[in-house]
């Protein structure tokens, strides 16, 4: 079933998710779609899929008619299944059960038929799939596999996947492209949303870039990577002065660090983090450096592998004996992390004091939230509550928690969704930190160019694997583009060559 | 700010009449007049001294589970455990009772030692529901209400086996204690200062606790966002546990002065249902402490005066339950509106 996509706009707030997009894709073809977090894929798929609804002027076509699609049942009635990142299913339970679900009709579902046809679909793509299983005992891949018949069965003739092989084995992977190319010479449309270029490449017969929710360029094999990074990230821009750290003593020593969580596993990362050093983490949403980055905070208990502070050994060690060792995490959800709404300024700072006294000095907390409003430049009052501030206010409150004595500073996406005035004051402040306390920081940013521009050195992430930590100077926005969609890599073996 | 106190008060001023409306469409369905309802509940609880004493009996117990459940309130708790934790505080109180009744100790010590006796006893009931939450993963509703169950048991097996009364064992409880025990009243009135002081002297120091202290500006942030409160550095768990042994113990002390100074001894219904109609108050009251006050007086009221309705009106005395249940329904509807409403403007 051909698909077509007219003049499709999505606005949240202020900001544009998806801004006319056109597009079309044949019956019979895989299509890839590449960008960046929030480049607006996963907005355009949802349109598409029924989760969300485009503003009005847009247009689907499908298979040469116009359908108004205004929920996920909707879309399956007109052959369109989404296959999610996350697989939505209910994983207590059976797999049979599952499958049944979202079906229409029948108070009384026929178990012996359904079970028939679950068998010959999952014969038919050679899954080996127990439908008396429960589904919280599958991998994600099963689970995908599930989720892929489950809407083949439903009448699926689009089939939209969302980084489907996040997450799951080479093997498994394997057979997710046999199967997706045998749905494709079958005249399924498959819509195959990435960040992984290697994938796409693969896999697709076309692909289509989106930057900043609008497309922004399309290809056919064979493919050019460098354009494809290119119209990912944009064009090269000049970076402004580099300065060279002042480095000091070690402040934070990982040593063959293993971490594991549901997704992902990293194996042996090692990293020596000296005083005033800067060190960013690169690398697509989800590919560990979340993980990484709360490991650094002991927040997250490494399976393998030594954590070192200031020469201390805090394997193992709760987050609090990490803070009273200097170690400050920022999280990236401010409001869902690191403040808390419905108390005011005051009250934060108070807290992030650690006060040992049993009453409230008033007087002492009013003037500390003044010099501390004044000093970080944050519009609001000593009685204003963090929820009402502004985004970038909020960050600034965040950096106005910043116990002292610092020996590290943790951070997620520190100047996300802020203007460049508010991202240039933040790093200023951090820098003032690092030096005036001797203190290091590790930092998540997607942004590439704030990756290179403020780190001393860069450690990328793929999808579990951690690069050896690259000088931040000496490397491009294109190279660090390629490192984020897997090329490049050394090949397993010759890591440490 | 103001603004938005000023919008809030007019709601619930609108869910006060609201309230009032819907029970007098109850009354007119089952003949009786509203009015007449209304003002013999208004004469059975103020209309005279000896009643408005009844209030205050029923304020006391009130008041301080009320003052105990803003603590969990705050630390974002759903003590629903708060019914055992009087029960416990009771037979606490009756236990170190029995202990010293035919003892030479004076019997003030004896009534502190007691009332300290079912503090500690509820404290440690609402000690396993905190357990229970922090480190077997059971919400604290579920803990809390299968503990109250629990409780109960334990009262009626006490009343019934070991503490049975001489001679025959009885739904009316336990053997009275001698009059010596009891904490000294008013002359002709059944009210003791000493509770109401008591009670008064919760309230404040749970106000103190979350307007003026470290520890209680600690436990509100952990109820309004645990995972930031721990990245600030505050031991959560730990808080979510001390916040349970505070609610607990001014429980237990609702259940030791309902014996000391109510009942002089275990009864079956030692709670009196005080354990949910304080969650109500709590509610209410929206974590603003000294609000507890009227609000719990007011509740109170309701539940005396409504025992004139049986006698004058064949009503049945479960009205008042009803208008303080419906009370606490618009009051939270009108809230929920009232967000809507503000959001939109």
């Amino acid at each position: 079933m051909n698909v077509e996509l007219k003049n499709i706009h999505k606005h949240f707030g202020k900001t544009y998710a998806n801004k006319g997009i056109n597009l079309s894709v044949r019956s019979g073809s895989i299509q890839g779609i590449l960008g960046e977090n929030g480049a607006g894929k996963s907005t355009l798929m949802k349109i598409l899929s029924g989760f969300i609804q485009s503003d009005p002027g847009g247009e689907i076509i499908l298979g040469g008619n116009s359908v108004v699609i205004n929920s996920p049942a909707d879309a399956i009635h007109v052959g369109v299944g989404m296959l999610h990142q996350d697989p939505l299913d209910f994983p207590p339970m059976r797999v049979l059960d599952n499958f049944l679900l979202g079906r229409s009709g029948g108070l009384f579902p026929n178990r012996a038929s359904v079970r028939q046809d679950f068998l010959d679909l999952a014969k038919q793509f050679d899954f080996s799939l127990d439908p008396e299983n429960y589904v919280d005992a599958l991998t994600v891949g099963e689970r995908q596999q599930l989720e892929i018949i489950r809407l083949l069965w439903m009448g699926a003739r689009v089939l939209i996947l969302d980084e489907p092989t996040t997450g799951i084995s080479a093997s498994q992977k394997q057979k997710l492209f046999i199967t997706l190319k045998k749905l494709a010479e079958q005249g399924m449309t498959i819509i195959f949303v990435s960040h992984k270029l290697e994938d796409v490449e693969f896999l697709c017969s076309q692909v289509a870039v989106l930057r900043a929710g609008e497309l922004v360029g399309e290809m056919k094999p064979p493919f050019d990577t460098s354009k494809l990074v290119e119209m990912m990230f944009g064009k090269v821009v000049t970076l402004g002065e580099r300065q060279p750290a002042q480095t000091g003593e070690t402040i934070l020593a990982l040593q063959d660090v293993s971490l594991e969580d549901v997704r992902l596993k990293i194996k042996n990362a090692n990293l020596d983090l000296k005083a005033g050093e800067v060190v960013g983490l690169a690398g697509l949403e989800g590919s560990g450096q979340g993980l990484f980055i709360r490991a650094c905070a002991g927040l997250v208990r490494p399976v393998g592998g030594k954590v070192f502070l200031k020469g201390k050994d805090l394997t193992g060690k709760p987050y609090h004996t990490f803070k009273r060792g200097g170690v400050n995490f920022l999280p990236a959800s401010r409001l869902e992390e690191g403040l808390v709404p419905g108390l005011t300024l005051t009250e934060h700072f108070i807290l992030a004091e650690e006060p040992t006294a049993v009453f409230i000095d008033r007087a002492a907390g009013q003037r500390l939230a003044e010099d501390r409003i004044k000093s970080y430049n944050i519009r609001g009052t000593p009685t204003s509550t963090v929820e009402s501030l502004s985004g970038g206010n909020q960050q600034r409150a965040e950096l106005a928690l910043l116990q002292s004595p610092l020996s590290l500073i943790l951070l997620e996406h520190p100047t996300r969704g802020l203007d460049i005035e508010s991202v240039i004051y933040i790093w200023s402040k951090l820098k003032d930190r690092c030096k005036k306390d001797g203190a290091a920081i590790i930092f998540i940013s997607s942004d590439l160019e704030e990756v290179l521009q403020y780190s001393d050195r860069l450690l990328v992430f793929f999808s579990g694997e951690v690069s050896e930590p690259i000088d931040a100077a000496t490397t491009t926005v294109e190279q660090l583009g390629q490192l984020i969609g897997g090329k490049g890599w050394p090949q397993k073996g010759d890591v440490n060559a | 700010m103001l603004k938005s106190r000023l919008s809030g008060f007019i709601f619930q001023l609108i869910a006060f009449f609201l309230a009032l409306g819907f029970v007098s469409l109850i009354l007119v369905a089952v003949g009786a007049s509203p009015f007449d309802a209304f003002k013999n509940m208004l004469n059975g609880s103020i209309g005279s001294m000896r009643k408005f004493a009844e209030v205050l009996v029923s304020f006391v117990p009130l008041l301080l589970v009320t003052a105990g459940l803003l603590i969990t309130f705050s630390a974002g708790l759903w003590n629903i455990g708060v019914e055992g934790q009087i029960v416990l505080g009771a037979i606490g109180t009756t236990w170190v009772l029995r202990l010293f009744v035919d003892s030479s100790v004076h019997p003030a010590i004896v009534i502190i030692l007691s009332i300290f006796g079912g503090m500690a006893a509820g404290a440690l009931w609402a000690a396993f529901a905190g357990a229970l939450k922090t480190f077997g993963g059971v919400n604290e509703i579920f803990g809390g209400l299968g503990l109250n169950f629990v409780s109960t048991a334990l009262t009626l097996y006490l009343i019934f086996g070991p503490w049975k009364r001489e001679g025959v064992a009885s739904m009316s409880g336990t053997e009275p204690f001698p009059d010596v025990f009891a904490l000294p009243q008013v002359p002709d009135l059944r009210i003791s200062l000493w509770s109401l002081a008591i009670a008064g002297v919760a309230i404040l120091i749970v106000y103190f606790i979350l307007q003026g202290t470290y520890f209680g500006l600690k436990i509100k942030a952990v109820g309004k966002n645990i995972r930031a409160a721990y990245l600030l550095g505050i031991p959560t768990w730990q808080y979510s546990l001390y916040s349970f042994l505070i609610c607990g113990a001014l429980a237990g002390a609702a259940g030791a002065l309902q014996v000391t100074a109510v009942y002089h001894r275990l009864i079956p219904a030692i709670s009196s249902g005080y354990g949910y109609l304080g969650l109500m108050v709590a509610m209410l009251v929206n974590y603003q402490a000294i609000w507890a006050i009227p609000v719990a007086l007011f509740f109170a009221a309701l539940n005396i005066g409504s025992i004139q309705l049986p006698i004058l009106m064949h009503l049945d005395s479960s009205l008042s339950g009803v208008l303080q249940g419906v009370l606490v329904l618009f009051v939270l509807l009108t809230e929920g509106v009232r967000q809507k409403f503000v959001k939109k403007v």
